[in-house]
């Protein structure tokens, strides 16, 4: 028997693989891709944040390091291309690897299993060339490949400026990025790059269908009134070849449900959550989240959750001392500050919610 | 030409270019990148059809998620290429339908 078990290598899991397995515990890391790292692997930006949570490095280099301080500890065993699929309450998860079904136990477990993207309804959402902006992400920075010519950005929070600006670099045009809400939502930092490069930023302006045949062609896009509805008169074409959807995350709770955890609709942190304690332990003693499964947030504030709930499982197996006391005080303390001021409004909103 | 060749922050470091075929077409691509980027960056955009109204479908998340990028690879239906990686000689089929559940297993 293992004795924690997290499921989800990403910047969380593997914060989480530290932390117990820096306590000497027995940990297992387990994640259904081939590599370790998540979403970090496609983060060619810098990082906000302060130097603690590596402020001013890309994610892609932050995820080559923490896998280098994972695979360094002898007593935390990664498995890869594994897919959890069950939790129970005798401790046993059920997982598929190289197509068979297999079980393990473990008398912790860190579900780390991150956000999906969301879909935004209009007609023709489901027409190849309409990608997610992860998936965009994915396809040009990990594998090099361009997700077409021209592209017609929907939403411009972080995730939609970012992709906008690394479209660019990657030699893509990008024809105008379209936001909803009367304001930009994410960094002006982003925004300004994206706009001196001459992208124009739409405020209260959404699509209103794809058009194309077999695949994107274009996309009629309108303007919308105080109200979110369209204004009839001010739909105008836009010729693309590839609709990017950057309209936010939903947590990944599938296992949390299986697993019967209490669960709360939470919009301020992008969906159904799992209650949790100040030591990130959900209403199932012996499963605890951390990341974008327990609220959709930036990667910064989930490699410090998945480390608190590594230590937090830690101390609940009976490691002790004050050196673990210190770190999981410095943990709270450093979320408390990831989540200050006013960027921070909606998350300690959502948090309050989901908080017993 | 969808590869990106120069990148201010990027190298890509590519496998092996092997040769592989999809509906009977001969095409080439980089062994360990994912089918899905193969074909995308072969020009192939619609991955399948949907079951139902037979709408064309292409990948959405890339991660293996969502389901929408199924097909048939070697003879197994149901394949995630947006996950599945290229290797030398795979045959690559549009899927027909929703694909049936292996006998040996």
């Amino acid at each position: 028997m293992f004795d924690v078990c997290i499921i989800g290598g990403g910047p969380a899991g593997l914060k989480a693989a530290i932390a117990a397995g820096s306590q000497g515990l027995s940990v297992v890391l387990m994640d259904d891709a081939d590599h370790l790292g998540g979403q970090l692997v496609k983060q060619t930006h810098m990082f906000f944040g302060s130097e603690q949570q590596r402020a001013g490095a890309r994610g892609v280099n932050i995820a080559k390091e923490l896998v280098e301080q994972v695979t360094s500890l002898v007593n935390v065993e990664v498995v890869l291309c594994t897919t959890a699929l069950g939790l129970y309450d005798d401790l046993v998860l059920t997982y598929e690897t190289e197509g068979s079904y297999r079980k393990l136990s473990a008398k912790k477990f860190i579900v780390a299993t991150g956000a999906s993207e969301r879909m935004l309804t209009f007609p023709g959402n489901d027409l190849p060339g309409v990608y997610g902006a992860g998936a965009v992400q994915t396809l040009m920075n990990v594998y090099g490949v361009k997700p077409g010519n021209r592209v017609l950005m929907v939403g411009a929070g972080n995730i939609g400026l970012i992709v906008s600006y690394q479209l660019l670099q990657a030699g893509v045009e990008v024809i105008a990025i379209v936001e909803g809400g009367p304001s930009i939502g994410g960094y002006l930092v982003h925004a300004s790059k994206v706009r001196r490069a001459g992208v124009p930023i739409l405020t209260s302006h959404t699509i209103k269908e794809a058009v194309g045949v077999n695949c994107v062609e274009g996309a009629i896009v309108c303007e919308l009134d105080s109200q979110w509805q369209p204004k009839s008169g001010t739909e105008q074409r836009i010729d693309a070849d590839v609709i990017c959807l950057a309209v936010g995350l939903s947590p990944l709770t599938d296992i949390l449900w299986q697993a019967e955890c209490e669960m709360v609709f939470v919009p301020e942190l992008g969906g159904n959550v799992a209650y949790r304690d100040s030591n990130m332990c959900t209403s199932k003693p012996h499963i605890y989240v951390a990341g974008d499964v327990a609220g959709v947030e930036e990667a910064s504030s989930a490699m410090v959750e998945g480390e608190l709930a590594g230590l937090c499982a830690a101390k609940s197996l009976g490691v002790s001392g004050a050196h673990l006391t210190l770190q999981i005080t410095s943990a709270r303390s450093q979320l408390e500050e990831l989540r200050s001021g006013p960027v921070g409004d909606k998350i300690r909103a959502g948090l309050l919610q989901a908080h017993r | 030409m969808l590869r990106i060749s120069e990148h201010p922050i990027l190298t890509f470091k590519h496998g092996q270019q092997v040769a592989f075929r999809y509906d009977g077409q001969e095409l080439v691509g980089y062994e360990g990148e994912t089918i899905a980027a193969a074909l995308h960056a072969a020009g192939v955009k619609v991955l399948r059809k949907s079951t139902v109204l037979h709408r064309p479908r292409g990948f959405f998340c890339a991660i293996g998620t969502c389901s929408s990028c199924l097909m048939k690879v070697n003879g197994e239906p149901n394949v995630r290429v947006c996950v599945e990686k290229l290797k030398a000689g795979m045959v690559i089929e549009t899927q027909q339908g929703k694909g049936d559940l292996r006998e040996d297993v």
